[in-house]
């Protein structure tokens, strides 16, 4: 070391830095959560306990968990969230850009669709649908006509009453994306001669959904419960079906909890793809993106089996 | 000369609500030509850019660029607004470098500059991949193609931005301050890309408070303040030899 340093003396080169003894304190003891973790332990063994006990046969519940009747019901779930969601998102994203046009007209009547939407509870606006029989007798599409109630099933019910309701929320959601995009980028975009059209959707909409993407993974999964309410307008999905095993069967709770874990198991599964999908519309925002789960179990068994010596 | 003006401004005004920014701007900025505008701030430099590039709208007055009236049509001695689409048209022309850059952050570099060549002059993905890698290399960026601006010095991002300006292979280029937002040492690194477009004839607008750049590479220089042309000749005559007081107490404080 000192011999070194000799060496470098002449042309001026500051010493090498030596390596300072690594701190080794007694940490912090958190008492607090060690408490915490044992109030939280013992209430919920007191919950499972009274659960237990009660009135309820468990047993019910594997019997029928992949019955043929709730997988088809969980089916159906799953696809009225996805469809309900594109008309969501689609209608939202022309309600966002209506909303924000210069023409007058176009963003009155985003206003006021949003105002009439988020004001009305959906149950309401999905019995009305379902009972717009009472004003339209039949439908005339030109090409296509029939009567009313022929024409609005219970899954057509269910996509408009869903979908358009949520085409009011994800409007808004778009909205605070669309104006958290710098003006700087349209400006740009309109100096190469981009049309506003084109404007938006390749440089305006990818850096808005950065800050779209979370807000409508929650939105996904709101409406993956929110389904649950189309059993009052005859929609088979997995809420009625449970319900309707649960009356044939004699076992109603036992079934309510099923339907219970189905959706916790759905709406889990949906919080990991939301995972991803932010991380994928993060790309060019920051420096390095944070590991997956999977990269960071990767590195920590890397890192212990790596000898000790080896890590810088 | 004045047929043939690449810019010809003639008593432009231009005001945002109550408030004149611009008050009666005349010049003309030949082709071939390097042409400095220096002013303080809020004199309206970026404005008359701006009204350049069909970003705003003139008031009052007639601007042409290569000859062809900005912003309207005249039909006998009436005047049309021009659709969004016609001035889109207008726009493909005009390269515009801005002070903050504006790349599309989440584009590499090369699909900032492949861009517009796609998207507007519907070229081959071929053709515009090819180009874009002569001017990242013309630019001293061959290696950052992949790149995402955030990855990206500042001076590296403004050299970029240029390079998209030129993808559309522009007959004007405007420069609003281009190297304001620059650390002094990565300055040098856009001066030297812009005198090399310069060397090449290309007709260049520099909004600029570059003064050894304005006096070393500047064919014509225009002094604005508070929305007129104060002072204007040669850049080596204004600089060092300014007629006008204000002209003269600006340039003392920058120079
Ligand atoms: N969109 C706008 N709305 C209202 N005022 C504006 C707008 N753009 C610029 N201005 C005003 O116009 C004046 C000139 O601005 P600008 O052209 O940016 O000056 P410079 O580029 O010379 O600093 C400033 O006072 C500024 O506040
Ligand atoms: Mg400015």
């Amino acid at each position: 070391m000192t011999v070194d340093i000799e060496k470098t003396g002449p042309d001026d080169t500051p010493p090498p830095p030596t390596q300072p003894e690594a701190i080794k304190a007694i940490p912090v003891r958190h008492y607090g959560r060690y408490v915490a973790a044992v109030v939280a332990i013992g209430l919920f063994a007191l919950i499972v306990y009274a659960f237990s006990q009660g009135k309820i046969n468990w047993g019910a519940i594997p019997d029928y968990f992949f019955d043929d009747r709730i997988v088809d019901g969980a089916w159906k779930t799953l696809v009225l969230t996805f469809w309900s969601m594109v008309i969501g998102i689609g209608g939202g994203i022309i309600l966002a850009v209506m909303r924000l046009s210069k023409n007058p007209v176009t963003s009155s009547i985003a206003w006021f669709y949003i105002w009439f939407f988020r004001g009305t509870p959906v149950l309401v606006q999905l019995f009305v649908w379902f009972n717009l029989g009472l004003v339209f007798e039949t439908i005339n599409l030109g090409f296509y006509q029939d009567e009313w109630s022929d024409f609005m099933t219970p899954m057509l019910t269910a996509l408009l009453g869903l979908g358009l309701n949520e085409a009011a929320y994800m409007a808004e959601i778009c909205r605070a994306g669309l104006l958290s995009v710098d003006e700087g980028q349209s400006e740009a975009s309109h100096a190469l001669g981009m049309s506003q059209g084109k404007t938006l959707r390749r440089v305006v909409i990818p850096q808005a959904m950065r800050v779209i993407v979370p807000p409508t993974g929650n939105e996904v999964i709101n409406m993956l419960k929110t389904t649950s309410l189309v059993a009052a307008v005859q929609f088979t999905e997995l809420f009625r079906q449970a319900q309707n095993i649960g009356q044939s069967s004699g076992a109603p709770v036992e079934m309510y909890f099923l339907a219970a874990s189905w959706y916790l198991v759905m709406t889990s599964i949906l919080s990991v793809g939301q995972y991803y999908l932010e991380r994928h519309y993060a790309r060019g925002s920051s420096r390095s993106l944070p590991p997956t789960p999977f990269q960071k179990i990767k590195s920590t068994v890397f890192s212990v089996r790596r000898p000790k010596g080896v890590t810088a | 000369m004045s047929a043939n003006a690449m810019v010809k401004a003639e008593g432009v005004h231009k005001s945002f609500g109550p408030v004149e920014v611009l008050k009666g701007i005349d010049l003309e900025v030949a082709p071939r030509e390097v042409f400095c505008l220096i002013g303080p701030s809020g004199s309206g430099k970026s404005t008359f850019l701006r009204c350049i590039n069909h970003l705003e709208k003139v008031n009052a007055g007639r601007l042409y660029v290569d000859g062809e009236l900005v912003g309207y049509r005249q039909k006998g001695d009436k005047l049309y607004e021009l659709k969004d689409s016609e001035v889109a048209v207008k726009r493909r022309d005009i390269g515009m470098v801005f002070q903050r850059f504006n790349l599309f952050p989440h584009m590499t570099a090369i699909a900032n500059i492949v861009e517009a060549p796609i998207q507007v002059k519907r070229e081959s993905k071929a053709v515009a991949l090819a180009r874009a890698e002569q001017l990242l290399d013309r630019v001293g960026l061959a290696d950052k193609a992949d790149s995402y601006p955030s990855q990206l010095s500042g001076g590296q991002q403004q050299r970029v931005a240029i390079a998209r300006a030129l993808a559309m292979e522009p007959k004007l280029m405007l420069f609003d301050e281009p190297t304001s937002a620059l650390d002094p040492e990565l300055v040098g690194d856009v001066l030297d890309v812009m005198r090399g477009l310069a060397e090449d004839g290309m007709t260049m607008v520099v909004v600029t408070h570059e003064m050894g750049f304005a006096r070393e590479v500047g064919d014509a220089l225009v002094f604005m303040d508070d929305g007129v042309v104060v002072e204007s000749g040669h850049p080596r005559d204004v600089l060092t030899n300014p007629q006008h007081d204000r002209t003269k107490s600006f340039l003392s404080k920058v120079l």
